[in-house]
Formats: structure tokens, sequence, C-alpha cells
């Protein structure tokens, strides 16, 4: 550990590895938390393997991998809108139905840009092989999407908990959907480099999930989150650094890890917590 | 001055199933109006589509000749405890403090003044003491008076409340329905979709009887007859005074 720390006042690298990866834990924590309440636990998914064919295109184009990216993760989000409102189809149905066709259509054009090295770092993160403009790219986008947040907390809470109520005084709830939608694919986008596409849903649902758990606040549950994503991203690195392992399902394994801790021990909704209150009542009923 | 709501030939069609036809009335401020019909008659989405929360095929709602969308900050509405999700992280008292978000506006937090009118708002429908509670914790009598705080606390000159005597206890009915009377006393109008028959009389001025299509509209003695819940309903009614309840 104290090695660690040592390289990391060392070398740069190292240092723009752990700046990203704070960011990155923190804004998935935050966009998370509304992600888990909303129920668009899929969705996050959905989106984060949808940018695949836009990375590619980027590839091919040798521009920067965020404009493809943005690009296709807000058709994936408005395709599935048009499918759910336009037919039959359930929304989890066209969730499943676009996101796996775009992710489809992602690894074969990267297979034809002919680079399995990226498509690897793609798919599961290489948070050491961080660039400058990469870090840059990390932070503006988590700048802005704090600040959304921070804006229009009251907005977002409010049409999270009760959609019907906004509508009624007149917020529009469609516009919110999507935007809630785009700030999603910008968190993604950034995550790609830190956790990859596989798995940047285990930074979005499972610090928010944890957090879900131990508080009866929302505003509360939000800084929970973005503190166990910062954490769990810290963590994921050190562990990538020490032992040369991809640095997406290493910090997969440490939200998980933080949530079993919350389900069983939460003082609120803690497993065992909840067996041990239950056992006293009986002892003294 | 008075208020005037005017619903206007409205059709609202699911898939192309429709489900509300040329529904017409207009009601006055002061007043405390049922909305009553069988299950699957259309009340809920009657009351959806004076909102203005599904698109309609025709037709239009006022209020004072103004649409809907332009008045929606005079309008306070209380969902279906159905439509709830009883898990979400928030206290009573930031349940309440909700209904003074509308007329907040964008950028502007809640200061110290509407966190106090949250709580008197709460302490009219008797629920101060459960104000740090989280809301899933309450009972559903107990639900229901805290979104009725909550709209109390828009105050609001139009309410709107789906079945909110469904399923819960009968102080808290009674708390409920004091409150409604007292916001009509005060020359407020208040529509409630309602399907116990049993107190329709006790409870309401006014009544919107409707099957899809209206059946009448209009005050509670007019409307509620044998004849009327009969067509309404589609099965025989015994209308003994003191005993409205079907066969």
């Amino acid at each position: 550990m104290i090695e660690f720390i040592h390289d990391l006042q060392t070398y740069a690298f190292l240092q723009k590895a752990f700046t990203t990866s704070i960011m990155v834990g923190v804004i998935c924590g935050v966009i998370g938390s509304f992600i888990v309440l909303r129920g668009m636990a899929l969705m996050g998914d959905a989106i984060s393997h949808a940018i695949l064919p836009g990375v590619a295109i980027s590839y091919m184009l040798g521009i920067n991998y965020f404009y493809g990216a943005v690009l296709t993760g807000v058709l994936t989000a408005f395709g599935i809108g048009a499918i759910t409102q336009n037919s039959r189809i359930k929304s989890d149905s066209s969730i499943g139905l676009v996101f796996s066709a775009f992710f489809a259509l992602g690894i074969i054009l990267i297979n034809r840009a002919k680079s399995a090295t990226d498509l690897t770092q793609i798919l599961f993160g290489n948070v050491l092989a961080v660039r400058n403009s990469d870090m840059w790219l990390t932070l503006a986008i988590g700048g802005l999407v704090l600040l959304v947040v921070i804006i229009f907390y009251k907005e977002l809470l409010i049409s999270s908990f009760d959609e019907t109520m906004a509508a009624a005084y007149g917020l529009p709830t469609r516009l919110i959907h999507y935007a809630i939608m785009f700030l999603l694919t910008l968190v993604t986008v950034a995550s790609l480099q830190t956790v990859g596409v596989i798995l940047v849903v285990s930074l979005l649902i499972t610090p928010a999930s944890t957090a879900y758990l131990m508080t009866n606040r929302l505003s509360v549950m939000v800084v929970l989150s973005a503190i166990f994503g910062a954490l769990s991203a810290v963590i994921g690195l050190y562990f990538s650094f020490l032992y040369n392992m991809p640095s997406g399902p290493v910090i997969a394994l440490v939200t998980t890890a933080l949530f079993v801790l919350a389900f069983l021990f939460s003082p609120k909704q803690g497993l065992l917590v909840r067996k041990l209150k239950s056992a006293n009542r009986k002892r003294y009923a | 001055m008075k208020d005037q709501l005017r619903v206007h030939d409205v059709s609202v069609s699911y898939y192309g199933n429709p489900v509300l036809v040329d529904v017409s009335f207009t009601f006055t401020s002061g007043n405390l109006i049922g909305i009553l019909g069988p299950n699957g008659a259309g009340k809920s989405t009657l009351m959806k589509a004076m909102l203005s929360l599904i698109p309609n095929d025709k037709g239009s709602v006022e209020i004072n000749g103004k649409p809907i969308k332009e008045v929606r900050k005079q309008i306070a509405y209380v969902p279906q405890r159905s439509n709830i999700d009883w898990n979400f992280p928030i206290t009573v008292k930031d349940t309440v403090l909700l209904g003074t978000y509308p007329k907040l506006g964008l950028f502007h937090r809640p200061k110290k003044e509407h966190k106090e009118w949250a709580m008197q708002c709460l302490e009219q429908v008797g629920m101060a003491d459960f104000a740090n509670q989280q809301i899933g914790e309450l009972s559903g009598g107990q639900q229901q008076r805290v979104f009725l705080a909550r709209a109390l606390a828009q105050q609001a000159d139009i309410f709107f409340l789906d079945e909110p005597f469904v399923g819960i206890d009968v102080s808290s009915e009674e708390v409920i329905i004091g409150i409604l009377k007292r916001l009509r006393d005060e020359g407020k109008l208040v529509f409630v979709v309602h399907h116990d028959l049993t107190k329709v009389k006790q409870y309401f001025d006014e009544l919107v009887l409707i099957n899809k299509n209206l059946i009448a509209a209009g005050p509670v003695q007019e409307v509620f007859t044998t004849e009327n819940m009969t067509r309404a309903y589609q099965r025989p009614f015994s209308m003994v005074e003191g005993s409205e309840v079907p066969l």
C-alpha cells in the first residue's frame, strides 16, 4: 500500500489513472442513483453496450471516440423510446432488442477495423492507459454532470418519485427522461477507459443499490453512492496496478463486495440486522 | 372570483379503443364533486384527460376559458396509492415539501418558510409525529393523508384526487373527507374519483356519473337515482333512502 502511494507520487500515468478513476466512480454513483430509482438499470446496460459501434466508427474515421459514442448512445435511447411508444412491445424487450443489435454491429465494425487489442480494452477497461486527453474529457463530463444534477436536483427528485405529479404541474417529464439518457451516455463514455463497456453497469447500479440500502433520503443516497463508486474505482485501480489485471472486472468485484456488506449489515435494511432484531423481539415478547 | 372548469366534448381512446366518448360538463368552485362509475368506466382516464396528462382525440378542458396547460400551477393532483413507489428514499416531511415545488419554479430551493409551511400542512392531516419516517413505513391511510398534505402545500384552487379512500382505515377516511369539505367551504373546486357507493350522499354535493359516455352530471339528488345508476352499472339497483347499495 505504501509502495502504491509512493508510485502514485512518482508516475504521471498512475496519477492520471487515479484522477480519472475517482471522477468516474463519483459520476457513475450520482447518475446511477437516479437510474436505480427510476427502474432503468437495464437501460444503463443497454446504453453502455450500444456505444460500441460509435467507438468503432470513430476509430475508423480517426476522430475522438467521444463523438461516435455519444451519437450511437443517443440513437439507442431514442430507438428504444420509439419502439416502446409506437408498438405493443414492452420496454424491457425493446431495450434488449435495440442494444443487442448495436452491440453486434459494434463488434463487427471493430473486427473490420482490425484492432483486436483495442477491443479488449474497450470491453474490459484499461485504466492504466488513460491519456491526458481522456482524463480531461472525463473531468469535463464529470463537471457537467455534477452541475446539471445540482441545478436540477429538485426536478430530478420529483420526476423520479412521482412522474404524474411532475407532469401535472407542468414539468417536461419526457424531456427530463431523455436528458437523463444523455447524461447516462456521457457518463458511460467517460467510464469507457476505466471499466469498459461490459461492466459500466456494475459501477452504475451496484454503488447506488448499496447506498439505497443505507438511507431514507435521496440526497444522502446520491452522496453515499458517489463515495462507494469512487472507493471501488480506486481500489480497483490499486489491484489492477499491483497484479496487472484488467481494471473493469476488479472494480466490478469491489462494488459487489461493498454491496454484500451493506446487504448483510446495513443498520436499516441489513439481512443480519433484521434477523437479529426479530429474534430479540421474539425473546422479549 | 369563482373558478369555472368546463369539460367540452372530450373523447379519449387507447390503441383505437374508445375509453371516453363525448363527455361534457361544467362546475364552479365551492363544490365537492364525486366522479362515479363501474370498473373500467374511464374514471381515472377522465381525471387524467381533465389534467391534460393524456392526449384526447377531441374536445377541450378549460379553466376560466383558458386551456389547462396554462393554469397548471392552480391545480393539485393526488395519484392513486398504487402508482407510487413506497420504497423511494424520501421522508414524510420531504414528500409534503414537494408540494411547494410548483410555485418555487426552476432554480429555487425550498427555504425555511417552505419547510415550516410543509409541517403546518402535515399537522392539518394529523401526521406531524411521523415527519421523519420513510413513507413506506406508514399504513395505507397514513400514506393517503401525507399525499393530501402535499396537495394542501400546493395552495391550489382546484384539487383532483384519484381513489383516495381505497384500502384505508376509518379514521384516515374521516380526516380526509373533513379536509375536502373544508376546502369546498373555502371556495375550492374538488374532484374525487370514487367507487364506494355507500357514502356518496354523505360525501358529495355534485356527481359525474360515467360509463364511457356521460350518464349524468349535476347535484347528487338528481344524478344518484335508480334509473341513472342502472344505466351506468347495467344491472338493477335499489335506491332505498339511507342504503344506496347495488342489489
